[in-house]
C-alpha cells in the first residue's frame, strides 16, 4: 500500500499557483512545495505540471532544478517525473557511471510487472532516442550484460500457473550450477530471465526444499565480482521485493553516515506502491520505525520531504 | 471415353498452388461413373491399378491434394485473425516445427514494428500461456541465443542515428565474420547484441558502413549462414528477402513448406507487396483457383488502408 497521503480532489491550478509563489521572490518556500507535491499522485503531479505550464510558460520540472539543491532537489525531481519516466532517468543515470552495481536496472526489471517494465521502456525511447536494452548491451560486458539484458527485455508470463515439475527440474539446474560456480551459465541465465513470477517462487521454494537453505544464502555474500553481487540482487529481488527493499533501506541508513542515494531512491519509487509493508518490514527488522530513523539520520528540507513522502505531516 | 483434354484439365487442376475448382465442377458433374473410370485410367499422377481390379487413389497424392486443397481456408484464416494472433501462432507453429522453420520467427521478429511483436508477445501469453521466451529456450539449436534475443526486442524506432558507432558496429561485425570462427558466429555475443538490440535504422546505417569499407554488403558476407543471414535481411533489406522467398516458393520443384510462405507472405506483407518487382511474375500463372483470386486480390488492394 502507499504511504502517501494524497487528497482524491485537489485543485491543480491552486497547487500551481502555490508552487509558482513558492518560487517566486529572494528565496524559495520549499515547506510550501513539500507540502503540495508531497502529497499528490503521479496523476495530479502530472495534471500541476501541465497546468503550471499552461499558466506560466515555463517547465516547473525546469524552475524546481534551478531553485532547489543537493538532496532535497535530487529527492524532489525523482518524486514529480511520472514513475515509468523516472525509472528511465534512473537506469540512464546509473549507466553512465562506471563500476556501479546495477541496481536501477536490477531492479526495475525485477521487481516491476511486465507492463510497467513496458512503461519503462517506452519511456527510454521517449526521452533517450534509444532503447534501454541496447544502452545496457553497450555500457556493459560479459556475464553481466548477458543478464541484464535478459532481465530488461524479459516480457514474462503474468499468469499464476506453475509446473512443478518443471520447477523442480530447475532448481536442479540452478543448484548444479552454483555448486560448480557457473553462476553466468546459459540455464541460470534463461531460468532468471524468462521464466513467469509464479513459476521462478515455485523454483526458489523447490531449491529450498532439495537442498535445505534458500537459494540466496548459497550465492555468494559481498562478492568482489560485480556479476555475482548483481545475479544475488537479482534473486532476492524476483524472490522477495519487499524484504530487498526494507534491506537497501537498512544498509542505507544504518553505519556511519547515510546513502541518500539508495534512500531516496527506495521511498520515492515505493511511496505509491508498497512502501506501508515495508515500512512494517522495517520495524519488525530493527525495533524502531522507519520514519523514525528516516527523523534521526536525515535533515533539513531533505528530511521534511522524505517523512512527508512516508506518510507524516510535517 | 474420357477426352485426353479432360484428364489433362483433371492433372491441370491440381498441379499449380491451389486448385481449379471451376474445372473440377465442370469435369467431374458432368462425368459419368465410365467417364470417370478412365479419367482415373487417364491419370497416372492421381491413381495406381491395384491388384484387386480397380484404380486406386494414391497416398501421397491425397496428402499434396489436402495442401493444396487448405491453401484457401489457411489464406483466409490468417488474413482475418487479429495480427497479433496471427504472429503468436506462426512463431509457436515454427518452434514446433524445428530448425527448417526457424526463418519465420526471424521474419515475424525483425519484420513487424516493436509495438508489432509486442503485441504478438501478449498474444501468445493468453494462447500459450507461456512467453514466446519460454518456448524458444526448450530448443536445443544453436540458434537458440539469437531468436531469444531477436524476440525481446523493443527497438527504438525513432530517427537520429550515430554514424560512428554504425560505423564501429560495422567493423565488430566485419571482423566477427571474417577473422573469427565463422561457425560460432551465433555464439559471438557482441553480433547478437548488435542484431538484436539497435535499432533498425542504426542498423540500415551499419549495413551502408559495411558496403562501403569492405566492398561486399553484409548479407553476401553472410552467405550460407542461414538464420544470420535471413535476420540482416530482415532488418535492412527486407523486399530482398521476402522476394527471395516468393521466388522459392513458385520454383519448379519447390516444397511444401516454401509454397505455404505465399500464403503467409502476401497476405502479411500485402501493403508492401504492391511495390513493382517485389511479387514474381510467375504467380499469376502458377496460382490456381478461389486461391489465386484471393492472393491476387490482396495485392491487388495492397494500398488499401
Amino acid at each position: 500500500m502507499a504511504t502517501v497521503s494524497a487528497p482524491k480532489q485537489v485543485s491543480v491550478k491552486e497547487d500551481a499557483e502555490a508552487l509558482r509563489k513558492a518560487c517566486q521572490g529572494w528565496g524559495t518556500d520549499e515547506k510550501a512545495i513539500i507540502a503540495v507535491l508531497g502529497r499528490r499522485n503521479a496523476a495530479q503531479r502530472r495534471q500541476i505540471r501541465h497546468v503550471y505550464e499552461e499558466i506560466y510558460q515555463e517547465d516547473l520540472i525546469k524552475r524546481l532544478e534551478s531553485e532547489l539543491s543537493g538532496h532535497f532537489e535530487k529527492a524532489v525531481y525523482r518524486w514529480i517525473l511520472d514513475p515509468p519516466d523516472r525509472d528511465a532517468v534512473l537506469a540512464n543515470v546509473e549507466l553512465k557511471k562506471s563500476g556501479n552495481k546495477h541496481h536501477v536496472i536490477v531492479e526495475i526489471s525485477c521487481t516491476k510487472n511486465p507492463e510497467e517494465l513496458l512503461a519503462i521502456r517506452r519511456a527510454y525511447h521517449a526521452r533517450y532516442k534509444r532503447s534501454l536494452e541496447e544502452e545496457v548491451a553497450y555500457h556493459t560486458k560479459g556475464d553481466t550484460r548477458r543478464l541484464l539484458v535478459a532481465l530488461v527485455s524479459a516480457f514474462r508470463y503474468y499468469g499464476e500457473e506453475i509446473n512443478t515439475t518443471l520447477a523442480k527440474s530447475e532448481a536442479k539446474k540452478l543448484h548444479e550450477a552454483i555448486k560448480d560456480k557457473k553462476f553466468g551459465n546459459e540455464d541460470v541465465i534463461r531460468i532468471l530471465g524468462t521464466r513467469s513470477i509464479a513459476q521462478l517462487q515455485a523454483t526458489f521454494n523447490c531449491y529450498r526444499e532439495q537442498e535445505g537453505t534458500s537459494i540466496t544464502k548459497n550465492l555468494p555474500k559481498d562478492s568482489s565480482d560485480e556479476y555475482i553481487a548483481m545475479l544475488r540482487m537479482a534473486v532476492r529481488c524476483l524472490k522477495d521485493p519487499k524484504k530487498y527493499f526494507e534491506k537497501v533501506l537498512r544498509r542505507s541508513i544504518e553505519g556511519i553516515g547515510t546513502d541518500e542515494d539508495a534512500l531516496t531512491r527506495v521511498i520515492v519509487t515505493r511511496a505509491e506502491k508498497d512502501l506501508k509493508e515495508i515500512k512494517e518490514l522495517y520495524h519488525k527488522r530493527n525495533n524502531v520505525p522507519l520514519d523514525k530513523a528516516v527523523d534521526k539520520e536525515t535533515s533539513g528540507d531533505y528530511k521534511d520531504m522524505l517523512l512527508t513522502l512516508l506518510g507524516n505531516e510535517v | 471415353m474420357a477426352l485426353p483434354v479432360d484428364i489433362e484439365a483433371l492433372d491441370k487442376a491440381f498441379s499449380g498452388i491451389g486448385v481449379d475448382e471451376k474445372s473440377l465442377i465442370s469435369i467431374l458433374t458432368n462425368s459419368n461413373e465410365e467417364h470417370k473410370r478412365s479419367l482415373r485410367k487417364g491419370s497416372s499422377k492421381l491413381f495406381i491399378e491395384d491388384e484387386n481390379g480397380f484404380e486406386r487413389w494414391d497416398q501421397s497424392s491425397i496428402k499434396i491434394l489436402k495442401h493444396q486443397f487448405n491453401r484457401f481456408r489457411d489464406a483466409v484464416v490468417l488474413s482475418l485473425l487479429h495480427p497479433w494472433e496471427r504472429d503468436a501462432r506462426l512463431i509457436e507453429k515454427a518452434i514446433r516445427k524445428g530448425p527448417k522453420h526457424y526463418n519465420v520467427i526471424v521474419e515475424v521478429a525483425c519484420t513487424r514494428s516493436s509495438d508489432q511483436l509486442l503485441g504478438a508477445r501478449k498474444a501468445y501469453h493468453s494462447l500459450f500461456h507461456h512467453s514466446i521466451e519460454e518456448h524458444l529456450t526448450h530448443i536445443k539449436g544453436r540458434e537458440r541465443k539469437l531468436l531469444v534475443a531477436l524476440v525481446s526486442a523493443y527497438r527504438y524506432e525513432g530517427t537520429g542515428v550515430n554514424e560512428d558507432v554504425a560505423k564501429s558496429e560495422a567493423q565488430i561485425l566485419y571482423e566477427a565474420i571474417n577473422n573469427g570462427d565463422k561457425n560460432k558466429l551465433l555464439d559471438h555475443e557482441d553480433a547478437i547484441m548488435i542484431l538484436a538490440t539497435r535499432s533498425k535504422q542504426h542498423l540500415q546505417a551499419l549495413y551502408r558502413h559495411y558496403s562501403q569499407s569492405y566492398g561486399k554488403t553484409l548479407a553476401q558476407d553472410l552467405e550460407g549462414e542461414g538464420i544470420l543471414k535471413d535476420t540482416v535481411e530482415c532488418l535492412c533489406t527486407p523486399q530482398t528477402y521476402f522476394t527471395r522467398v516468393l521466388e522459392a516458393a513458385v520454383k519448379e520443384d519447390a516444397d511444401e513448406e516454401s509454397k505455404r510462405a505465399l500464403t503467409r507472405v502476401i497476405v502479411t506483407q500485402k501493403e508492401q507487396l504492391v511495390q513493382e518487382g517485389f511479387v514474381p511474375n510467375k504467380i499469376q500463372d502458377i496460382l490456381l483457383g478461389l486461391y489465386k483470386d484471393f492472393l491476387l486480390a490482396s495485392i491487388a488492394s495492397g494500398d488499401i488502408k
